[in-house]
């Protein structure tokens, strides 16, 4: 027989992983904010003298087709994705959050119907929704969020409104009703700080599958559109040449790469935390 | 089994008649979009035919494609050709846009169906080991495997593998061929991400199933491990198995229209691709509305199926 791990040494363990993953993450963020002061030169200035030039001391990943500098428009891809995708999930969470509070809270008819769209919106590849939305709007950031948040809130407007819903019984909810305290005041004060948690551990695991989407669809030119710097738009846009300047691919791919892996691992590392939590 | 399968029958009925309302709901949502969208078909229509576009050509254009008419007329109608078989003509080309999707479906299920045998057989066996030996090395490697595979954005994959396959090594074409060397780097492209989601999934799956207290009477009975997982732990999560793989439908839809557009191979996610360019919205809103049907249909015959295999399923829907 294996002699099991105590249980104290894995839970240390698994703070570990979340407080690695956690700088991981903050290094990233704050490589996105201070990208400005980072870059080597000026990520948008093209130059033809120096079209496709091999990594080198000035360009460190080189320069593109239009002789602009690879690791400065990766620097500020950082910006553009993780930018976007925070803002997207935030959005997503207060949107679905909202719906899913007066949902669980009141039911009735308005919980029938918002309830029937969010199945809706889950009976359908959400890849599919999000290319054909983002297509017939015509691409751009915008268009892009729309396309991937018609899906997303619904994850955040079940979770919450499940908690609400059993929360709704509970003595001291109805103590706060006697007390004379209003539906949208209980639903603030006394509902939403129970579900915070469940609904933060969705958020960042919904941050990696929001960073492929934002990446896919501006891969495709529905997305973030060139000049601005952003991962999958460079990726597109120098994959003709790869040939000739491999390095114009494959940094922003690297970049890509690493920053899902460290959000999906945070994402992962906090899951197992909480399910660990439950089972003891 | 004897009282639960009309049950099921209830079950598959009742989910049938909720799937075309949701798919007439959506017709009516995708119509609307098509409806507020910005960009003129008619103009762009025009201007890729090399014609100088006058106000005049321009409004007999919009005419002639029945732009003008009021949104519920078009709708209605659109629906009721929809609902014979006839998703009108292209934009682009005047080609009857039922042709063209059936063309590109046919391609694209080559592809996803690739696809989906390679996830699946590289999938269990690893799941599998990598569930019964828990927290061995094996296991160990197959969650850091599985783990990277699962975070790749696949039209990453697509375009690293192309350019060591196709470009450094010079093994594989570049472009998708009918042949199988030219479809494996588009199946690979979408399966590996998938594959890696499987085994996480089987993974979880079977962990849960061997904690069940059905192993531990089994195993204090003496009956040989291989047997219980096998005939026990394997045949109880087929179900689930089944469940997911019919959700990965909707995965292998998304992905097939990145991968398609990379390696140019001629199916219904390319198709849509150059149409939304084309803002060729008959064959985008056909193509919307296929995949729903598909996805949903797929997933109802998965329902059944998990209910056959595995009864105690239906206690947990709904």
């Amino acid at each position: 027989m294996k002699i099991k791990r105590s249980v104290s040494d894995q839970r240390k363990k698994q703070r570990y992983r979340i407080i690695a993953a956690s700088a991981a993450a903050v290094i990233l963020i704050a490589v996105a904010l201070l990208a400005p002061m980072l870059s080597p030169n000026d990520p948008y200035r093209t130059n033809s003298a120096i079209i496709r030039h091999a990594p080198c001391a000035a360009y460190p990943f080189g320069t593109d087709n239009l002789g602009r500098c690879v690791l400065s428009r990766v620097l500020m891809g950082a910006r553009t994705t993780i930018a976007v995708t925070f803002f997207l999930v935030a959005v997503s969470f207060v949107i679905g959050t909202a719906i899913g509070l007066l949902c669980g809270y009141y039911g009735g008819r308005i919980d029938d119907l918002l309830m029937r769209v969010a199945d809706i919106m889950l009976a359908f590849p959400q890849m599919v929704i999000a290319i054909a939305v983002a297509g017939i709007l015509g691409g751009g950031i915008a268009g892009a969020m729309t396309a991937l948040g018609i899906t997303m809130w619904t994850g955040f407007a079940r979770l919450s409104r499940s908690h609400a819903r059993t929360l709704r019984g509970m003595p001291y909810i109805q103590a706060a009703l006697l007390s004379g305290k209003s539906g949208p005041y209980i639903m603030l004060h006394h509902i939403l700080p129970n579900v915070l948690e469940p609904l933060l551990t969705n958020a960042l695991t919904q941050i990696g599958t929001t960073m492929i989407g934002i990446s896919g669809l501006s891969f495709l030119g529905l997305g973030i559109v060139p000049p601005q710097a952003e991962w999958g738009s460079m990726i597109s846009e120098s994959r003709a040449y790869i040939q000739i300047a491999p390095w114009a691919v494959l940094f922003p791919a690297l970049a890509t790469i690493l920053t899902i892996l460290v959000f999906n691992y945070l994402g992962d590392a906090v899951m197992e935390y909480r399910m660990a939590e439950r089972h003891t | 089994m004897k009282r639960s399968a009309p049950l099921l029958l209830r079950r598959a009925v009742k989910r049938a008649a909720e799937l075309i309302i949701i798919l007439i709901i959506l017709s009516f949502l995708v119509f609307a979009l098509m409806y507020a969208a910005p960009g003129d078909p008619a103009e762009k229509r025009l201007t890729s035919q090399g014609i100088v576009v006058t106000k005049e050509i321009l409004q007999a254009e919009r005419e002639r494609l029945g732009l003008l008419r009021p949104f519920f007329v078009r709708y209605g109608e659109w629906l009721g050709s929809i609902a014979r078989g006839d998703f009108g003509v292209s934009f682009k080309d005047d080609m009857p846009v039922a042709g063209k999707l059936a063309a590109g479906l046919k391609n694209t299920l080559i592809l996803s169906s690739l696809s989906l045998l390679i996830s699946l057989a590289a999938a269990l066996p690893l799941g599998i080991v990598s569930a019964v030996r828990q927290d061995g090395p094996a296991d160990h490697l197959i969650r850091v495997v599985s783990f990277v595979g699962n975070s790749l954005p696949n039209f990453l994959i697509s375009v690293l593998l192309m350019y060591f396959f196709c470009i450094r090594l010079k093994l594989l074409p570049v472009i998708a061929s009918g042949n199988l060397r030219g479809l494996l780097l588009p199946a690979l492209s979408l399966a590996i991400p998938l594959a890696s989601r499987f085994v996480r999934q089987i993974r979880s799956e079977l962990i849960g199933e061997l904690q069940e207290e059905y192993v531990t009477g089994l195993r204090a009975r003496g009956v040989r491990e291989r047997y219980v997982i096998w005939k026990n732990v394997l045949y109880n999560s087929l179900g689930h198995i089944v469940t997911m793989a019919a959700l990965a439908v909707g995965t292998l839809m998304g992905g097939s229209v990145v991968i398609e557009t990379v390696f140019r191979w001629p199916g219904i996610g390319k198709l849509v691709m150059d149409s939304i360019n084309a803002r060729d919205y008959p064959v985008i809103m056909g193509f919307v509305l296929i995949m729903g049907t598909i996805y949903m249909g797929v997933n109802l015959l998965a329902d059944v199926i998990a209910g056959i295999l595995d009864p105690r399923i239906l206690n947990t829907q709904k």
